[in-house]
C-alpha cells in the first residue's frame, strides 16, 4: 500500500538537489575576491545608521490575521465543494449562512479601516 | 530489494528527526529568528506524517494552515517587534531539571499507560477504499456536525474582531 | 503513471512492479526537476524579451546566436560566473536556505500537473489544495531572504511581498473551490476529464480571478511594485547576486509556468483536445502539446499584461485584493452553488448555460456596484471642493 505522496517525496529529493548542484557549480566557477566595502550593506551608497529594524506597523500583522482566518474558511469550504453534489439542498442554505457570517468579518474589517495600508 | 515497509520506517525516521529536532531546536536556539524556523521545521514534519498516514486532506491542509499562514504571522510577530540582531537570547531557567525530572516521569507513565491499551488497528483494506475521502468529510461536516461547521465562522469572525479592536489600540 | 509503469514490466518482464514504479518515479522527477526547469527558463526568458520588445516597438536580443536564441545561455553563464556576495552581518544560514526553498517550492508544484493524459506524477485526491499549499512556501521563503539580509529595504520589501502573497491566495482558493464545485473533485485528472464544456466558457469571472491573483501571486507587472528597481531596488531579494539571485529567478519563471499550466488544466480542459486521449502513444503526445501550447498562450497573454499595463501602488493593490476580488469570488461561489442545486438543471447543458448565467448576473451586480460606489466617492469629492470654495 504506496502511499499517493511517494512520488512528491521522491521529487522533494531532486528537487532539493537542483539548487544544491547549481549552487555547487557555481561555487566553483565563480570568483571569490571579498572585501569589506562590498560585504557592507546596501543603502543605496550610503553607509547604514543604527540596527535593521522596521517601524512596528499593525497593518502587517492584521493582513496576515485576515489571510489566516479566510484560509480557514477555504479548507471547510473544500469538503462541502467536493460533497456538494451528493448533499441535500439545504446544505447550499448552510454554506451560504456560513459564508454570510464570514462576509460578515470582511466588512467589520473594511468599516473599521484595517484594509487600509497607508 | 527495498521493501514498501522499509522505505516507510525510513520516511518515519526521518519525520520523526524533523519534528522531534525541530521541536528541540524551538526551545534551544538562541536567536529568536531561527526558533521559529525550527517550529516551521517541525510543523513540516508533522505534515509527512499526515501523508504517511494517507490523510491527504490533513497533511495539505497542515501545510497550508500551519505553514502557510500561522508560521507566517509568527515570523511577522517576530520581525515586526525586535531589530534583527537583538541580544543574543540565552533560553535560561534556573530550574530546569525539576522539569525534566516531571517529563521524563511523565513519559514513563504515558508509556506503561498506552502500552496496556489495546488499540483497534485499522483494517488495511478499509483505508484503501475510496470513502475514505474528502466527499465523505463533507457530508458528515453538513450533515450531523452542521452545528460546529457554523459555530466555527462565528468563532472565526470572534477572533478576527478581537483581533482588530486589539491592534486598532496600537 | 500506471500505463507507463505498466509498459515498463511489459518491456522488462524480470521487473517487480514495484522496482518499475521507482524507476518511472525516478526519471519522471530527474526530468521534472532538472530538465523542465532549464528548458522553462530559458524558453521564456527568450519568449519574454522578444514580446515585450515587439509590444515596445523594438526588436529584442538579436546578437546572441541566430535571432538572440542563445540569449538565456549567455544570461546562465553570466549568472553563474558572478560573484556571490554575502553580506558581512548577515545571517549565513537562513541567506542560503531561502533561494533554495524558493526553488524547491517551484518545482514541487509539478508534481501535480497532468501535463499529458495518463502522465501525471500523482493524481493527488488534495490536487489542487496541494498546490496552494506549496504557494505558501514561496512566502516563507521571501521572508526568510528579507530578514536575513540584514538590510531595511530588504525587511520592508519582504512584508510587502509577503502581504501582497497573502492577499490575492484568498480569491485564487475561492475560484478554486468554485472549480470544485462545478466538478466535484480536488483531483486534477478528475478536473479535467469533468470539463466537456472547458470551464472558461462556463465560468469566466472564476477564470477572471484565478487569472489576475495568479498574476500577483507571482508578483509580475502590473504587480511588480516589489522588484522595481525604481521603487525599492529589488525587494527582498536586494543582497543577493550570483547564482543565488538567478535561483529566486528561476522560481520566479517556474512558477510562471505552473500558474498558467494549472490556470490550463481548471479553465481550459488541460491536455484535452481533437485526438487526444490516453490510447495511443500518438494520443499521449497530441494532449501534451495541446497542455503546452495552452500554458504558452497564457503565459503569452501574461507577458502581453505586463507589457500594457502599468504597475499598481502597494494600497491600491491591496484594496483591489481585498476590496473588490474577494467579495466578487464569494459571491461568484454562491451564485454557481445556488445554481447547481436548482432542480430544474439536470442535464449537463443546462447545469453548464446556468453557472454561465450565474457569472453574468456576478459580473452584471459586481460591476454595478463598482460604477455607484466610484459615482459616490467621486461626489463626495466634487462636494469636499464645492465646499471649500463656496
Amino acid at each position: 500500500m504506496l502511499s499517493e505522496f511517494a512520488f512528491v517525496g521522491v521529487l522533494i529529493v531532486f528537487a532539493s538537489l537542483l539548487p544544491i548542484a547549481g549552487l555547487g557549480f557555481a561555487w566553483l566557477v565563480r570568483p571569490k575576491k571579498p572585501n569589506p566595502i562590498k560585504k557592507s550593506t546596501y543603502e543605496c551608497g550610503l553607509e547604514t545608521i543604527g540596527g535593521t529594524w522596521v517601524q512596528f506597523r499593525a497593518q502587517y500583522y492584521i493582513f496576515a490575521l485576515m489571510f489566516v482566518v479566510f484560509d480557514v474558511e477555504a479548507v471547510f469550504l473544500l469538503p462541502w465543494a467536493v460533497a456538494y453534489d451528493q448533499l441535500p439542498a439545504y446544505a447550499l442554505i448552510e454554506a451560504v449562512i456560513f459564508i454570510a457570517i464570514l462576509a460578515l468579518a470582511l466588512v467589520y474589517a473594511w468599516r473599521k479601516d484595517a484594509l487600509r495600508w497607508s | 530489494m527495498l521493501t514498501n515497509q522499509m522505505v516507510q520506517i525510513l520516511v518515519f525516521v526521518i519525520l520523526t528527526i524533523m519534528t522531534l529536532g525541530g521541536g528541540l531546536g524551538v526551545v534551544s536556539s538562541r536567536n529568536l529568528f531561527h526558533s521559529a524556523l525550527f517550529l516551521v521545521l517541525s510543523l513540516v514534519g508533522v505534515v509527512g506524517y499526515y501523508a504517511l498516514l494517507d490523510a491527504g486532506f490533513l497533511a495539505v491542509v497542515q501545510l497550508l494552515i500551519y505553514v502557510g499562514a500561522i508560521a507566517v504571522l509568527i515570523l511577522f510577530a517576530i520581525m515586526l517587534s525586535r531589530g534583527l540582531m537583538a541580544r543574543r537570547q540565552h533560553q535560561r531557567n534556573e530550574q530546569w531539571w525539576i522539569a525534566a525530572l516531571v517529563v521524563l516521569l511523565v513519559f514513563v507513565v504515558l508509556l506503561v499507560v498506552l502500552g496496556q491499551v489495546d488499540w483497534p488497528v485499522a483494517d488495511e483494506q478499509a483505508l484503501l477504499s475510496p470513502n475514505v475521502s474528502v466527499g465523505q468529510l463533507g457530508q458528515v461536516l453538513l450533515g450531523p456536525y452542521m452545528i460546529p461547521f457554523e459555530v466555527i465562522s462565528v468563532l472565526l469572525l470572534a477572533a478576527l474582531v478581537g483581533a482588530i479592536i486589539l491592534a486598532r489600540e496600537t | 503513471m500506471e500505463a507507463t509503469i505498466s509498459w515498463l514490466t511489459t518491456l522488462i518482464p524480470q521487473l517487480p512492479v514495484p522496482t518499475a514504479r521507482l524507476i518511472v518515479y525516478v526519471v519522471y522527477s530527474a526530468i521534472l526537476a532538472f530538465a523542465a526547469p532549464v528548458v522553462l527558463v530559458v524558453a521564456y526568458t527568450y519568449m519574454e524579451r522578444k514580446v515585450l520588445a515587439r509590444l515596445q516597438d523594438r526588436i529584442g536580443p538579436n546578437r546572441a546566436g541566430p535571432l538572440g536564441i542563445l540569449q538565456g545561455l549567455a544570461d546562465a553563464v553570466k549568472m553563474l560566473t558572478k560573484e556571490d556576495i554575502t553580506p558581512a552581518k548577515a545571517d549565513r544560514i537562513v541567506f542560503n536556505l531561502a533561494p533554495m526553498l524558493a526553488v524547491v517550492a517551484a518545482v514541487l508544484v509539478f508534481a501535480v500537473l497532468p501535463v499529458a493524459p495518463g502522465v501525471i506524477g500523482t493524481d493527488l485526491k488534495v490536487g489542487i489544495l496541494y498546490v496552494v499549499a506549496i504557494g505558501g512556501l514561496g512566502e516563507l521563503a521571501a521572508l526568510m531572504a528579507g530578514w536575513s539580509s540584514n538590510n531595511k529595504f530588504a525587511l520592508i520589501g519582504a512584508f510587502r511581498t509577503v502581504a501582497q502573497l497573502v492577499s490575492y491566495e484568498i480569491p485564487i482558493v475561492l475560484a478554486i473551490i468554485t472549480v470544485v464545485l462545478a466538478s466535484g473533485s480536488m483531483q486534477l485528472g478528475a478536473i479535467v476529464a469533468a470539463q466537456d464544456v472547458p470551464f472558461l466558457f462556463t465560468l469566466p469571472v472564476a477564470f477572471l480571478i484565478f487569472f489576475v491573483a495568479s498574476i500577483a501571486e507571482i508578483g509580475r507587472c502590473p504587480f511588480d511594485l516589489l522588484e522595481a528597481e525604481s521603487e525599492i531596488v529589488a525587494g527582498f531579494h536586494t543582497e543577493y547576486s550570483g547564482m543565488k539571485f538567478a535561483m529566486f529567478f528561476i522560481g520566479e519563471y517556474m512558477h510562471l509556468f505552473s500558474a498558467a499550466g494549472i490556470a490550463t488544466a481548471l479553465f481550459l480542459g488541460g491536455w484535452r483536445g481533437p485526438g487526444a486521449g490516453e490510447a495511443s502513444i500518438l494520443g499521449v503526445l497530441l494532449g501534451f502539446v495541446y497542455f503546452l501550447a495552452k500554458t504558452t498562450l497564457l503565459v503569452f497573454v501574461m507577458m502581453w499584461v505586463r507589457g500594457t499595463l502599468f504597475r499598481i501602488r502597494i494600497d491600491h493593490l491591496l484594496d483591489f485584493g481585498w476590496k473588490f476580488l474577494v467579495p466578487v469570488a464569494l459571491f461568484l461561489l454562491v451564485a454557481v452553488a445556488f445554481v447547481l442545486k436548482v432542480p430544474v438543471l439536470n442535464s449537463p447543458t443546462f447545469r453548464w448555460l446556468g453557472m454561465l448565467a450565474a457569472n453574468g448576473v456576478v459580473i452584471l451586480v459586481s460591476l454595478a456596484l463598482v460604477v455607484l460606489a466610484a459615482r459616490h466617492s467621486r461626489s463626495a469629492a466634487l462636494r469636499g471642493v464645492a465646499g471649500v470654495d463656496g
